[in-house]
């Protein structure tokens, strides 16, 4: 059957107005796809239409075709546009059904940390590791030799009172005998015939004392050695690296003191001290009433000593340094009892 | 040590405010630790004592009757020591005092006590705050002037000093005045040390011989005769007691006084007790005994160096003298002891017999050999002005080794190379002079140094100044560590070599952090109780199932406590008593875990040091929340931590059941890589849990990092991505219960194209037979090559299940 032109047209007008007065009344997706396809759809009447114009004389089939394309466009984009509108009142109405209690605590994944002197020993090592250091490690449990004798501190020498020791073997001489380290300067001779110069080592580890413990001793604590040697290295070159450390560990402000000290493995040998952080100086209880806080003992490596690493003092020359490591959060937290470290108490650890 | 300024101002005109001079020291070397100054006494002066009558109304009380300067007042006076004559300090009313029972800072009010007016007071030493003691009034010197302000007369600044081992010259007063001299520029004024002689010779009455010379390199005396024991002048006393000695006798107190003022110990013996006038220094024999001051009777033997007379010992050389010799009141003639014993003698020796003195403190630390002889004529005069004595001519003087002293070469160019400081060859000369050393005048210009050298010679007293780098601490220090310049090290930068084991530490650090799990540090020094609480049988060291048997930890020969005599062999003991510890204030989940080192013994070598892995997990699956309980804790929590850490290291390993005796037997599990078991996790066994007090499920894991550190630096190497999609496919498989996941899984890895297999269901139940099981897995099918059909994914999946009936009975559930 072929309609009329202007039956055609007519058929297209109502198809457009019935179309566009639906569309307006749809208000979900799922109308929306029934709509569709009773407007736009394969079996549509448009779709129809438009198939049946091939039947019409040629003029005539281009006014009605232009036309039938035109409701067609005009449909399509009704429909896009209401798509739009519908999925933007979906959402709207979404967001406001699903609004939370944003105050209600979430998912609890537990927090892991490290521990405050490992913290602090990371800190230390990554300031001299920007400075060339290499991280370096020795035993615990050490030969007479390499913590006492190859240190100039032979049996009865009057340094042995400053390291309380605990001692594996008793009565072995000949430095043979097993201990605690009481330092971590050992590993200076342990370096020293692994490698020649140029050396520049940091070795952090545990110590150990024979003390009874109370808030500022502690029967084992960690220290971190440090070792360069070189031609042409002074104590101008030690100066400067400790400064340069206190001053990424303390801050700019912290005055550093570079006093005259002594250790039977250094000469000449010195001590670095900052100003107290508890007093700024002043004198208080943490101090000693001094305004200074000892740090570290420092110096330049004693000929005698280089001579056991198979060093020529002639030629070389070299500063070492050991400094403890508790004492850095003590000072840098206000922490007052140098037990809590080991006591391992998760609410003290927690804080770091 | 403890100084007091007004005594060091004998010596040297002390030109500094004491907190200057207190710096100048600390940064010399010489640590001050803490400056006190005694004064302050506001409303005090010295008065004399003229009269003391008995109190009217009391017995135990009296009035004395104070002269001061133009006036005389009356106070009540309890003390039993007053005497007229007596210069004491007096105390206004008005005045700070400290009460001398209460110890607290009070005023002085006038008061009527026992109906007589008391106008002020006497005062004890407490009350002043100079010392302790309240048993009488103090009892100022004859020679205090009356009337002058108690402050003006008393007053003094005490340095409390902290002398390094190595300057034993500087435990005594002259010895810091020569460093204040050397700092300040100044010279030191020494005590006069002459005396006149008798007619008779010392070498008809004394002959000494050393028998032990290697031990005693030097021993001097004198011999005093005609001497009147009594107590010695109030200042004398005064200052001994200012250091804390009691004062005995004016002979004892003599040669005290010159160990302070000289730093040299000495030792007095009643002449007249020494048999055949003879003293031998000798090893004591074994057998031999002798009763010493301190009324001991002390067994010796030949590694006591003694003093002895023609018979047997009369005194422990450097520790102590002996009753016998002992000087009393009787004696009149007294043989003077100057000697030098090496330090480890007295280190040995005061160890030995548990005495530590003032003498054996100075001996300890290797005095001068030079010192002796000074020291001697110094107390000898002593004894002359102060006791009457009348010197034989002459001294002994026992010096068999005397080493000649030697020069040190020391330029400016080694000055700058060690301490990095410019100083002149003039400058160095000054500084060494000032401090008493002998620089060569002719300068040494030698060929291989470019800089001239000197020759320098350390003073008698320095014992320490044995090589050029000592002439350079000297030369700093009185020039000042503030005057080295700062500068970076400007020398090559050595090669970096890799340090694996750091790193794998620091990856496993991180990866622990991550998972949730609190780093703790645990005591490397355990005790065997904490040890015994992992087992019945033997103590265990992880891992070493061969060890085993009779394995015992490495031991420490004197623990300060029974808390720490083991160098740990495992960290779990330490870690499980750490749990217990905080479990008791923490209610939620914990995760703890520690990376340290473990000892195990190696006979009388170094132990073999180790370095574990230790973690735990205790209490809920998860934290309380309103989102719901997750649980409690299980095997596989423990497993999904070792798995996660092993993923994040990129090791491969399998789970093997395990029989670890910590662990439950039926939940524990061995890690094992290429078939090398490197840890264990699991449940702790509840015998375990309950040694150590440990509440609810607790997991194990550890972790040999020596056994992982072969494996975890193995090369990272890229493959590439697969392009084309891949296909995923779930079955569900009915196997027998005995069967395990690990022989499903590996058949189906076994098959080409197979990337990803997941368990996602296990079930037992209703709805299978009994004695089989149900895995639900998913398997994804990937090719590098191109996008798979369901055909060819079919017919791998028919394969596998063909193979997995084959091989394990399995069926796919209907």
């Amino acid at each position: 059957m072929t309609l009329p032109t202007k039956a055609v047209l007519q058929q297209l007008e109502q198809i457009q107005k019935q179309a566009s007065e639906e569309l307006e009344k749809v208000n979900d997706s799922k109308e929306l796809q029934l709509w569709k396809a009773r407007y736009l759809g394969r079996k549509s009447k448009l779709t129809r239409i438009l198939r049946s114009l091939a039947t019409l004389p040629l003029e005539e089939r281009r006014k009605a075709g232009v036309r039938g394309n035109e409701v067609k466009n005009i449909l399509e984009s009704s429909l896009a546009e209401r798509e739009k509108i519908l999925e933007e009142a979906r959402i709207a109405s979404s967001l406001e059904y699903k609004k939370l209690d944003v105050t209600l605590p979430g998912q609890p994944l537990s927090v892991g940390r490290l521990h405050p002197i490992t913290q602090t020993l990371d800190e230390v090592c990554d300031i001299f590791k920007g400075m060339g250091f290499q991280v370096v490690e020795g035993p615990d449990v050490e030969w007479d030799y390499y913590n006492f004798e190859a240190l100039n501190i032979p049996q009865e020498h009057p340094a042995r009172d400053m390291f309380a020791t605990l001692w594996v073997d008793v009565e072995v001489g000949g430095g043979k005998a097993r201990l605690l380290r009481t330092h971590t300067s050992p590993a200076q001779i342990r370096v020293m015939e692994e490698k020649q110069p140029p050396i520049r080592v940091i070795v952090p580890g545990r110590c150990y004392r024979y003390e009874a413990t109370d808030a500022t001793h502690e029967s084992m604590f960690y220290q971190v050695e440090g070792l360069a040697i070189d031609k042409n290295i002074t104590m101008a070159d030690l100066k400067g690296t400790l400064f340069e450390f206190c001053r990424c560990l303390f801050g700019e402000e912290r005055k550093v003191r570079f006093r005259c000290d002594y250790f039977p493995f250094v000469e000449p040998g010195a001590e670095v001290a900052i100003e107290c952080l508890a007093c700024h100086g002043a004198g208080c209880r943490v101090c000693g009433y001094t305004g200074w806080v000892e740090i570290l003992g420092a110096g330049m490596v004693h000929p005698d000593v280089l001579r056991r690493g198979d060093i020529d003092p002639e030629v070389y020359s070299g500063f070492a340094f050991g400094m403890g490591v508790e004492r850095m959060p003590m000072l840098r937290y206000g922490i007052d009892d140098i037990r809590l470290f080991y006591g391992n108490d998760l609410r003290f650890l927690k804080q770091f | 040590m403890k100084i007091s300024l007004k005594w060091l101002d004998e010596y040297i005109d002390l030109k500094l405010a004491p907190q200057e001079l207190a710096e100048r020291l600390t940064m010399a070397g010489i640590e001050v630790k803490a400056v006190n100054i005694m004064g302050g006494w506001e409303n005090m002066v010295v008065g004399e004592v003229l009269a003391v009558n008995p109190h009217p109304n009391a017995d135990r009380l009296k009035l004395a009757t104070v002269s001061l300067s133009g006036q005389q007042l009356t106070v009540v006076c309890g003390a039993p020591n007053i005497a007229v004559g007596q210069k004491v300090p007096f105390a206004h009313v008005g005045a700070q005092l400290i009460d001398g029972h209460t110890g607290e800072v009070v005023r002085l009010e006038s008061a009527k006590i026992r109906g007589i007016l008391s106008e002020g007071m006497v005062c004890s030493e407490k009350e002043l705050g100079i010392s302790e003691s309240h048993e009488g009034i103090m009892v100022l010197p004859s020679e205090a002037p009356i009337g002058m302000p108690l402050s003006e007369y008393l007053g003094d600044t005490i340095f409390d000093l902290e002398v390094t081992p190595n300057r034993p010259d500087c435990l005594c007063v002259i010895g810091i005045a020569r460093e204040v001299a050397a700092l300040t520029g100044q010279e030191v004024r020494l005590p006069k040390s002459d005396y006149e002689e008798e007619e008779q010779s010392i070498d008809a009455l004394v002959s000494v011989n050393i028998a032990s010379p290697d031990l005693c390199p030097r021993y001097c005396a004198s011999l005093i005769t005609g001497v009147t024991i009594s107590s010695s002048p109030v200042w004398l006393q005064r200052r001994l007691k200012s250091y804390g000695m009691r004062p005995i006798n004016n002979v004892v107190d003599i040669t005290n006084y010159v160990m302070l003022e000289h730093g040299q110990p000495l030792h007095a013996f009643d002449y007249h007790k020494l048999k055949g006038q003879k003293i031998i220094v000798r090893r004591a024999e074994k057998g031999e005994v002798m009763t010493t001051l301190d009324e001991v009777e002390r067994a010796l033997d030949e590694d006591v160096l003694v003093i002895a007379d023609e018979e047997k010992p009369v005194a422990i050389a450097g520790i102590m003298g002996g009753l016998e010799s002992e000087v009393t009141d009787e004696t009149t003639a007294i043989l003077l002891e100057s000697a030098n014993f090496t330090r480890a003698t007295i280190r040995r020796g005061a160890r030995r017999f548990q005495l530590n003195s003032e003498a054996s403190l100075r001996f300890e630390k290797g005095l001068s050999r030079e010192l002796p002889l000074v020291a001697l004529k110094r107390a000898t005069r002593l004894f002359q002005e102060l006791a009457n004595g009348k010197v034989v001519k002459g001294v002994v003087d026992a010096y068999p080794g005397r080493p000649e002293p030697e020069g040190i070469l020391v330029s400016a160019e080694e000055v700058k190379r060690l301490a990095g400081l410019e100083a002149g060859i003039d400058e160095i000369v000054r500084v060494l002079t000032s401090l008493g050393f002998e620089c060569s005048q002719n300068v040494i210009a030698s060929e291989a140094k470019q800089s001239p050298q000197i020759s320098v010679t350390a003073p008698y007293w320095r014992s320490d100044i044995s090589c050029a780098a000592d002439l350079v601490e000297e030369v700093v220090r009185i020039i000042g560590y503030d005057k080295i310049p700062t500068t970076m090290l400007s020398a090559t930068l050595p090669e970096q070599e890799p340090s694996p084991r750091l790193k794998l530490r620091e990856r496993i650090r991180k990866i622990m952090v991550g998972l949730g799990f609190q780093e703790v540090l645990t005591y490397s020094l355990t005790s065997l109780e904490k040890l015994q609480k992992l087992s019945l049988i033997p103590l265990t060291p992880p891992l070493e199932k061969g060890d085993l048997e009779g394995f015992e930890p490495l031991k420490v020969a004197n623990p300060m406590t029974k808390e720490q005599e083991y160098l740990r062999p495992n960290l779990r003991a330490g870690l499980l008593a750490t749990l217990a510890n905080n479990q008791k204030v923490e209610s939620g989940s914990i995760r703890l875990f520690e990376i340290g080192k473990v000892f195990l013994p190696r006979g009388n070598e170094l132990p073999q040091e180790k370095e574990m892995l230790c973690a735990l997990l205790s209490g809920a699956k998860s934290d309380l929340s309103w989102r719901g309980e997750k649980g409690e804790l299980d095997f596989f929590d423990a497993k999904g931590v070792a798995e996660s850490l092993l993923r994040g290291l990129r090791i491969a390993a399998e789970f093997k059941p395990g029989s670890d005796q910590n662990l439950s037997p039926a939940e524990s599990a061995e890690i094992i890589t290429d078939g090398d078991r490197i840890g264990v996790l699991g449940i702790l066994h509840p015998r375990v849990a309950q040694a150590f007090e440990l509440s609810g499920t607790v997991c194990l894991i550890e972790i040999d990092l020596e056994r992982l550190l072969t494996r975890s630096i193995g090369e990272k190497k890229y493959t590439p991505i697969y392009r084309f999609p891949a296909v995923s496919r779930d079955i569900a498989l009915v196997v027998d219960e005995q069967t395990s996941y690990r022989q499903v899984e590996s058949i189906i890895r076994s098959f080409p194209l197979v990337t990803e297999v997941t368990l996602f269901d296990l079930y037992t139940g209703e709805q299978i037979p009994q004695g089989k099981k149900s895995f639900a897995i998913r398997i994804v099918y990937q090719s590098p090559e191109h996008t798979l059909t369901d055909d060819e994914v079919n017919e791998i999946q028919q394969k596998m299940l063909d193979r997995l009936n084959q091989g394990l009975g399995a069926s796919l559930r209907s």
